[in-house]
């Protein structure tokens, strides 16, 4: 290139992408998927649980102000946030496992962005026509007609966005209170501008983003790419059997040619805008929209289905040779796959475990170390402890606090005028109260350093208990 | 662009830039990301403009919204504060004597007076309020002046043999080294020790019995049971402010104490006083 030519452009616009409707296996699933996962989101806040009169009856609610996290019959509090944590390892790894076994899987079908995308998509065509008229129309000059179609058009796309937005919401509050009072102007400022950033992307996302999303913001694609290897199934073109292309079958050299017609079909009904036949490419959401369109020429033509197909890079090599390539289960069926399963089996089982032992009374006790040991005037030797019991019951609850030990000690607890050493915890809640443990001078546990004992709390009705151990600290 | 350089192995276009046959590859970014660039350097400028930001000599450009983050401390602290307005009033109006423990006030109170003391009594009590040697420890059941409510407000609010408040609780010892003989004092010491329960030689304490019941027993009770409306510590039981062995009892008796603690009512309002007291009562020992 000679010096003084103008440099290229460092930067380009985005290339408008027309995707054509298809038919076939891989779109009716996509369609169930979407319908299914949409539905979940929108839905899912308004299902309601009972758990009685002193707890929300939201199926799934994140109630922040209460640090509650409500799921059906589970109610997980803060301190047993490892749930979250292993709920989260387990989504990891999951996408470990659909990412090795059939590549960007999750891109392809189940990403809210593909989901939306697609959703959007398809308003512009019920509104705009299929690929050919939305060209046309691309290409027009703005007109009644041009701008009627796209204003209806971005109408109902922000409809489709405020409702995306709007749900979002629901989920953090009681929904039908929250819905009255969005109405009505008195939700809290964060609910409004929740649903107006939301709003604001899933419009621009899903409207006139779309792809651009998928190629320079979404991390997932590079770090998937590099979990992909040559075993792993992806939609892929067969080279071997579609080249050398030909759009003329009756022409003379017709036998000689592959199977691909260069139709354009695939490239046509593509998302990314992309050419499958140019082999794998970072822009490849995997949606599998190409194998129905291509699949469709294949009958129409009288050729075997499959020129675009799930493949793995290992048996492109292996079918062009003409031997049959591996099953699918020997694809699926890896030791890396069976790993990831089994990691992830574990984690489930091991929640699923922690999910069941847990106890409905838990508590803590914390031995104040300031002072360690306070001299009473008769000479005992009393120790404080702050016990911590959460009533994880929708009842509200009376305890008895007791202690166990070797040596001898009396307990006392701060009762607030009710029995000696019972306390009330309301339900749902935790509750906090100072616990003294007295060692009279001529005991062991006055003169010695440390004395192990036990504080045990149990229900004066069930007899249900928990224990924590601790030490109490006399003047050795 | 007629004469594009396009790199043979990736089929993309290049710069024009080379380096050792190496040529700069041109994968354009998307022009919207340039503009959301733009965006962000706009964004920064007029946040600059709106916020304090712009070093001067002696401050700062204050920005055209006003913004001051002391100004949104106070904001908060005064919603706090409207927040807390009724259980305060009723901490301020409330009798001590009848506030349940469960009840809000109680419970601010509470929560108050600990603040209160982390700033103005745990330097001598200790943050504990465990005390030290010559500062009583406020969690125990023994109490010099008094341990009901009434007792330790008075005590918080006029000090302790202290020249500045008129109403400041007061007694003083005597040096007995000026009045006794050295062996008097130990015969009294090993008195005050059979008092308390320690081990003691017999034949001194019974000597020092009769030095106890003419000199001490004025103050400290005929049986070293103490008297609290002089501040005279109780001496038989197994709390000691200064320390009940032979060598501190001895120092003790020879050249007396003197604890000083200032009055607090000049330093805190009514309302802080309230809500220490309640604290200094619930710590364990309050009467």
């Amino acid at each position: 290139m000679p010096q003084d030519a103008a440099p290229p452009p460092l930067y380009a616009p985005r290339a408008p992408i027309f995707p054509r409707r298809v038919k076939g296996t891989f779109r009716t699933l996509k369609w169930w998927i979407m319908g299914v996962t949409l539905a979940i989101y929108y839905l899912t806040p308004w299902i309601r649980w009972d758990r009685g009169p002193n707890l929300p009856d939201q199926a799934v609610l994140i109630d922040m102000a209460g640090r509650r996290f409500y799921f059906f019959w589970i109610e997980i509090w803060p301190h047993e946030f490892y749930f979250v944590a292993g709920l989260l390892i387990m989504a990891g790894l999951g996408l470990f496992l659909f990412t090795s076994a059939l590549g960007r899987v999750w891109c392809g079908y189940a990403c809210p962005q593909t989901v939306w995308t697609d959703l959007f998509i398809l308003v512009e065509r019920w509104i705009e026509g299929d690929r050919n008229a939305r060209v046309r129309l691309w290409n027009a000059g703005w007109s009644v007609r041009k701008l009627r179609l796209r204003v209806t058009k971005w109408v109902v796309w922000f409809v489709i966005a405020m409702a995306t937005g709007g749900a979002w919401v629901f989920y953090f509050a009681d929904a039908p209170t929250l819905a009255r009072d969005l109405v009505t102007f008195q939700a809290p400022l964060v609910a409004y501008s929740t649903i107006l950033v939301l709003t604001a992307t899933t419009f621009v996302f899903g409207g006139f983003m779309r792809e651009q999303v998928c190629n320079y913001m979404c991390p997932w694609p590079r770090i998937q790419a590099a979990m992909m290897d040559e075993s792993t199934l992806t939609v892929a073109y067969r080279h071997w059997r579609g080249e050398p292309r030909g759009k003329h079958m009756k022409a003379e050299d017709a036998d000689q040619r592959g199977d691909c017609i260069d139709c354009m079909a695939c490239v046509n009904v593509c998302p990314a805008g992309i050419d499958i036949r140019d082999g794998q490419q970072m822009e490849c959401i995997t949606c599998a929209l190409c194998i129905d369109a291509c699949d469709e020429v294949m009958a129409r033509i009288g050729k075997p289905r499959g020129l675009i197909d799930y493949l793995a890079l290992s048996d492109e090599a292996a079918e062009a040779q003409g031997v049959q390539p591996r099953p699918i289960w020997q694809h699926v069926l890896r030791p890396r796959t069976v790993l990831y399963t089994a990691m992830w089996s574990l984690i489930g089982v091991a929640l699923v475990y922690a999910l069941f032992i847990r106890s409905d009374i838990d508590m803590t006790v914390e031995p104040v170390r300031n002072p360690q040991f306070v001299t009473l005037s008769d000479g005992s030797v009393r120790n404080t402890y702050t016990l911590r019991i959460r009533n994880l019951t929708a009842e509200d609850r009376e305890f008895r606090v007791m202690l166990t030990s070797d040596e001898i000690l009396r307990i006392d607890v701060e009762t607030e005028g009710r029995v000696p050493n019972h306390v009330a915890v309301p339900a749902n809640e935790t509750l906090q109260a100072r616990v003294y443990v007295i060692a009279r001078p001529q005991d062991a546990a006055a003169a010695q350093a440390t004395t192990d004992l036990r504080l045990w709390v149990e229900d004066v009705e069930t007899d249900d208990r928990a224990g924590v151990a601790t030490i109490f600290n006399g003047k050795g | 662009m007629a004469d594009k350089d396009i790199d043979q192995v990736t089929g993309t276009d290049t710069t024009g830039h080379e380096w050792d046959g190496i040529k700069e590859l041109n994968n354009p970014l998307p022009r919207w990301w340039l503009w959301t660039f733009y965006g962000t350097v706009v964004w920064g400028l007029a946040y600059t403009v709106a916020f304090p930001a712009w070093p001067l000599v002696n401050s700062a450009t204050a920005g055209l919204l006003g913004y001051s983050t002391r100004a949104e401390v106070a904001e908060q602290i005064a919603a706090v504060d409207a927040q807390n307005a009724e259980v305060a009033q009723r901490l301020a109006t409330a009798d001590l004597a009848t506030l349940a423990p469960d009840d809000p006030a109680h419970r601010y109170g509470v929560a108050g007076g600990a603040s209160v003391f982390a700033a103005h009594c745990s330097q001598c009590h200790g943050s504990g309020a465990a005390g030290a040697k010559g500062y009583p420890n406020l969690l125990d059941d023994d109490w010099l002046w008094g341990g009901d409510l009434e007792a330790i407000a008075y005590t918080v609010r006029h000090g302790i043999r202290n020249e500045v408040d008129p109403d400041a609780r007061w007694s003083e010892m005597p040096a007995f080294g000026e009045i006794l003989e050295d062996g008097e004092i130990a015969a009294t010491v090993e008195y005050v020790r059979q008092l308390s329960g320690q081990d003691h030689d017999a034949g001194l304490a019974g000597q020092g019995a009769v030095l106890f019941e003419e000199q001490c027993s004025a103050c400290h009770g005929e049986a070293g049971e103490g008297i609290r409306d002089l501040g005279a510590p109780r001496l038989s039981d197994a709390i000691w402010l200064y320390g009940g062995d032979r060598e501190t009892l001895t120092q003790t008796i020879t050249y007396s104490r003197f604890g000083v603690m200032p009055p607090w009512g000049a330093r805190l309002d009514e309302d802080e006083i309230k809500a220490v007291t309640l604290y200094l009562h619930q710590l364990g020992g309050g009467e």
